[in-house]
């Protein structure tokens, strides 16, 4: 007895439906009663969310496709501009009905037009007496692009006046989609984050040929009981499941164990996998790196991972000045005169600062400051004197390309430029450590 | 010195733009020539310069080539193994369980931006020939919208295609008169279309094109300056093109010039997810130097050399400044063009037979020249009198002399690298490295002065001292190799080494007391150190007391500095503050704390600014300034001290303030009105 019930399909094509989408049977059920029968008019507009990887796309695709039902799909990413994705819709729907894949390419600049060649396109296709679905999906970016385009899709149906209905399919609540003009609210639909279970039950329904079902789907739960915690993504899941794999098997393959001996299996693999989620999950090792750590019997001690090369070699001048940019970001403008000039007196921290300032500076992350302070430091933290070089006006640059500083404001100002510091204090203190300067004894949150 | 720069200007802009070649080959020597006697062969020098710099151009490519290699190597195999997966189909369970991946080679090139395009340029190259003709490179400044990023890569591709076969040619025009549409549907369908198309060619073309390229070749796509990217862009195409990655074979190589961090700084896990990345670190900067200065100029292969100050120069901009390779060979092809330029004997700057040769034509200029040349003077002084009038006097002793002197010069030479290299053998194993740890460190010191007269020379000796036996053979066996591979004039010096050895080895052979043991290997450490000693200060003199080092050393660090390192603040300050600096106009000699009033206009507005605070009012500025032009003029201040300024002097001074403004001494301020912000501070 199938879970869905339709009058319009066959039973056997719903089975076959059931057995594609699993976990997500109510979605699809309720889905399918929006669509009614083929000649009816459906809803104008149906948003789908739920996030990364909860079977919107996916199940979409089934759907349409089992049931072909005619519909376009398209990414709204990859058809980065307005022009290009109604093109796009326009190409897919001319090569709908007909045999040759690869429909000519119509010209479409506006909506109007759009709305033009549509019609036309439903009555050379044939296709009046049916629904028509168009799928966009990763539609948050519609959003980006021209302000009558995410109106002009909710409402095409009324303004082609054919039977068309539009699906978006995105990651965030209609709430934020929400145009300020021509709105009409769509029918929105959510798809839940699968549970652990539904995870389990998906990834266990693709075992490998070679091995059994239950093998695999106790392979699954281990991978699932290490991994859940921070990765509910199927997809994810699935090509890490698929990584580690081989080493779950091992012990069977060696025949020290049987299928049964989920224990002895368990111990070999936990290790593994937690290393797993620290390496190559983080993408810290690639997965091609963690395959052949595999095959050379666990040795990762010589593949460090892309966060342990974190030193940065920088010239002499390039480092003070970095540490200047430091200092200027983090010390409140007032305090420079405590620390870099000889005689300063004694000041308290208390009475010396404004309220606001007595919050760590660390806290509230780097201040933009401007050019002549930056200099004005440098030269006191250095201690031979410095010329004001070409040289280093260009190293400023070069730091700004670098992402170590970042410019404030416009790129054309000529006059007065301000930098804001991006490092790290983990990173300053590496640089200042190299050229033995004590960076800490002049920052105003460590006093 | 003026005409210097601008002959050295242009020759650089030449050079640089990569016509090393006979085409602007004729005005050059007018630029040696110039103002000088052609009796100073200044078109012989221009043609032994360049020949110079043409060899020791090849050997810095040949340099970056090996030393590249590696690196390369390496990333070929990482193409192939990543292309072999897209090649085999994904039948198997495993491949279609696991997300497609979009390899990515992240290369970590190091802060020495400028030397980037070098490596990325080889690098391309490299691919072009051996892996795949559809090699892209983008920069950041070039995409800064996908749109943008998309259509260049599908400009590059296309032409791409046209260069590897011309009977292409023809549809590449039409697929991109047809204003081919910038998507990843479009790229994929041409990849499609043309790796068909090699496929079915006739079997000779298909054999050459095999041979150097791979069956489906990959796309590679080099983002150069990965730092600079948005990370809008950046995500948007490697989210779009993991989607067709099935379509196609593409490969992304990321050029960091930090850490790769900064992956994971400009992109989100979901997005990085989408990657296999592999780390690829190119050689670090300082080791290329090292190499560099090794094959460059610890070598007798080139005659041309650099004092110390000059090396100073060049590696404290390196250090200091920039980390940049490709700036520091062109200093050095700077310091060849100057020392041809302004020295008229570097005519005998070339390989000792050839300078051999030269001698004997050199005019009766030249040999003045080399009479009035210091270190010349000071061996005719060391000389009985006979000779010395001999010597100034008759052209063709000299002649004869300066050829045994040229000999000796090249022969100190032979005999100071390996000694070098051999003393730089014992300074690096010393703790905390009295001498530099760098041989470079070591060169510095011993072309300045004599090292062995130095602090730092003597603490070297006594921790040498301290260093345990089989440490000292070791580093002996070192030397050994040194000399030996050096020639023959070492040989003495060798025997001797061994003899040493030998005795060492004995040592440890025979069954001695502890006590013994010590006191015996301190004598002969002692009196090894000694031996050493000696020779290192007869071959490792300053090439200072070299006579005729003139010929071969370049020692204006001066010039170079102002060309390499220059101070644009000063000059302008100095400029402004000080015209005669510049105009060599005798009326503006003035002293220096007073405003002249022949001075040009903005440099009396200038010399008033200075005075002034932060903002500075325009009407006390403006009469200040009138008063001091009005002086000059010399009409009787009385009469015009009315509140009332000359229209002209009103236009002058409105003229100067706005050329100052245009030169960012100063903007206008919204603080206060009728006021400017001052925006310099200091001398300088």
């Amino acid at each position: 007895m199938p879970n869905f019930e339709h009058p319009e399909y066959p039973e056997a094509t719903l089975l076959h439906l059931e057995s594609m989408v699993p976990c997500r049977e109510s979605q699809v059920s309720s889905l399918l009663s929006i669509f009614g029968e083929r000649q009816h008019f459906s809803f104008p507009s149906i948003f789908i969310y739920g996030h990364t990887s909860s079977g919107k796309t996916y199940v979409m695709q089934t759907l349409l496709e089992t049931l072909e039902l005619p519909h376009v799909f398209v990414n709204c990413v990859e058809c980065f501009t307005s022009r290009l994705l109604l093109e796009e819709i326009l190409t897919q729907l001319q090569s709908l009905s007909s045999e040759n894949k690869h429909g000519s390419h119509v010209p479409c600049d506006t909506f109007n037009d759009f709305v033009r060649l549509f019609k036309q396109e439903i009555i050379t296709q044939d296709l009046q007496n049916q629904t028509v679905y168009i799928v966009l999906d990763k539609a948050e970016q519609l959003r980006e692009m021209e302000a009558n385009m995410l109106p002009g899709f909710l409402r095409l149906q009324e303004m082609t006046d054919r039977n068309v209905t539009v699906i978006f399919l995105s990651e965030i609540v209609w709430e934020l989609f929400r145009p300020n003009t021509g709105c009409l609210e769509p029918f929105t639909l959510y798809f839940p984050d699968y549970s652990i279970g539904n995870l389990q039950k998906i990834l266990s329904h693709y075992h490998p040929p070679e091995y059994s079902a239950d093998f695999y789907a106790a392979y699954i739960n281990i991978l699932l009981g290490v991994f859940y915690t921070v990765c509910r993504d199927l997809k994810e899941l699935r090509h890490l499941a698929a990584l580690n794999f081989t080493k779950y098997c091992e012990p069977v393959v060696r025949g020290e164990a049987n299928e049964r001996d989920t224990r002895r299996l368990w111990k070999n693999i936990e290790s593994h996998l937690k290393k797993a989620m620290q390496t190559v999950y983080l993408r810290e090792i690639s997965s091609s790196q963690w395959e052949r750590i595999q095959q050379d019997d666990g040795e990762s001690g010589h593949l460090k991972g892309l966060s342990a090369h974190a030193h940065v070699e920088l010239p002499y001048y390039s480092k003070f000045l970095l540490i200047a940019a430091y200092l200027a970001s983090y010390n409140p403008a007032r305090t420079d005169k405590r620390f870099f000039l000889k005689h300063h007196g004694k000041i308290k921290k208390t009475n010396f600062l404004k309220k606001h300032e007595k919050t760590s500076n660390h806290l509230l992350g780097p201040k933009p400051f401007p050019l002549d302070r930056l200099l004005a430091i440098l030269y006191s933290i250095v201690d031979n004197k410095v010329a004001p070089t070409a040289n280093i006006f260009s190293q400023i640059t070069s730091l700004v390309t670098l992402q170590l500083l970042t410019l404030v404001g416009h790129d054309d100002q000529l006059d007065g430029p301000k930098y804001k510091c991006t490092v790290s204090l983990d990173f300053i203190r590496a640089i200042a450590r190299t050229v033995n300067f004590d960076i800490i004894k002049y920052l105003y949150d460590f006093l | 010195m003026v005409v210097a720069q601008v002959g050295c200007g242009i020759f650089i802009a030449h050079w640089e733009g990569g016509l090393r070649k006979n085409k602007l080959e004729n005005p050059w020597p007018d630029y040696f020539s110039e103002g000088k006697n052609d009796s100073e062969d200044s078109s012989l020098r221009f043609a032994t310069c360049q020949l110079l710099w043409k060899q020791i151009n090849s050997e810095t490519e040949k340099i970056q080539e090996e030393l590249n290699k590696q690196l390369f190597d390496n990333l070929i195999s990482f193409l192939r193994q990543s292309h072999s997966e897209f090649q085999t189909k994904k039948t198997e369970w495993m491949c279609r369980m696991k997300s497609s991946e979009i390899p990515t080679a992240a290369l970590v090139l190091g802060v020495n931006v400028t030397d980037h395009d070098v490596t990325f340029k080889s690098l391309s190259e490299v691919l072009q020939d051996n892996v795949t003709p559809y090699v892209v490179s983008l920069q950041a400044k070039e995409c800064p919208g996908i749109k943008h990023l998309l259509q260049k890569l599908m400009g590059q591709l296309m032409d791409c295609c046209v260069d590897v076969d011309s009977s292409e040619e023809e549809e590449c025009v039409n697929i991109s008169q047809k204003k081919i549409r910038c998507s990843m549907a479009s790229l994929s369908k041409w990849y499609e279309s043309v790796t068909k198309k090699t496929g079915s060619e006739t079997p000779s073309k298909k054999r050459t094109s095999s041979s150097r390229h791979w069956q489906s070749p990959p796309i590679v796509v080099i983002f150069k300056d990965m730092e600079s990217f948005t990370t809008k862009v950046l995500q948007d195409f490697i989210v779009i093109s993991s989607q067709h990655i099935h379509e196609f074979p593409l490969v992304l190589i990321f050029g960091i010039a930090t850490s790769p961090m900064i992956i994971h700084r400009l992109l989100p896990h979901s997005v990085s997810s989408l990657l296999c990345i592999e780390l690829f670190q190119s050689l670090s900067c300082k080791e290329h130097l090292a190499t560099v200065i090794d094959k460059l100029l610890l070598t007798t292969q080139f005659p041309f050399k650099l004092s110390e100050k000059v090396l100073q120069v060049l590696i404290n901009i390196f250090l200091y400044h920039d980390f940049s390779v490709q700036n520091f060979i062109k200093g050095f092809q700077l310091s060849i063009v100057e020392h041809f330029y302004s020295q008229p004997l570097s005519v005998l700057c070339c390989q000792l037979l050839e300078a051999k040769k030269r001698v004997n034509s050199l005019s009766h200029n030249q040999c003045e020249n080399i009479r009035s040349l210091p270190s010349f003077r000071r061996y005719v002084e060391n000389q009985v009198s006979e000779k010395q009038i001999a010597l100034l006097t008759e052209d063709s002793f000299l002649k004869e002399v300066t050829q045994t002197l040229l000999e000796d010069l090249h022969i100190y030479h032979e005999n100071y690298f390996t000694v070098l290299r051999c003393l730089h053998v014992f300074t690096t194993s010393l703790p905390k490295y009295p001498l530099g740890k760098q041989i470079r460190e070591l060169y510095c010191a011993c072309l300045g002065k004599r090292v062995w007269e130095t602090e730092e020379y003597g603490s070297a000796v006594q921790l040498l001292r301290m260093l345990a036996k089989d440490e000292l053979v070791a580093i002996l066996q070192k030397c050994a190799e040194i000399f030996i591979s050096s020639g023959k004039q070492f040989s003495n010096t060798v025997e001797k080494l061994e003899e040493f050895l030998a005795r060492f080895q004995n040592l440890e052979g025979e069954h001695v007391t502890y006590l013994g043991f010590h006191s015996i290997l301190s004598v002969e450490e002692l009196s090894f150190s000694y031996i050493p000693c000696c020779s290192f200060r007869s071959y490792l003199a300053p090439a200072e007391m070299q006579t005729l080092n003139e010929v071969v050393y370049f020692n204006t660090a001066n010039t170079l500095r102002e060309h390499l390192n220059a101070a644009p603040r000063i000059a302008l300050h100095t400029a402004l503050n000080n015209p005669y600096c510049y105009l060599k106009n005798q009326t503006l000699k003035s002293d220096v704390g007073c405003i002249s009033n022949t001075a040009p206009d903005i440099c009396i507005v200038y010399k008033l600014h200075l005075e002034c605070g932060r903002l500075i009012n325009l009407v006390d500025w403006l009469e200040a300034f009138s008063t001091v032009v009005t002086a000059v003029e010399g009409t009787d201040p009385d009469s015009v001290a009315t509140d009332q300024v000359d229209e002209i002097i009103h236009a002058r001074f409105i003229r100067a303030v706005s050329e100052l403004e245009l030169l960012g001494f100063i903007k206008p301020s919204k603080q206060k009105t009728d006021h400017v912000a001052r925006l310099t501070w200091g001398g300088c």
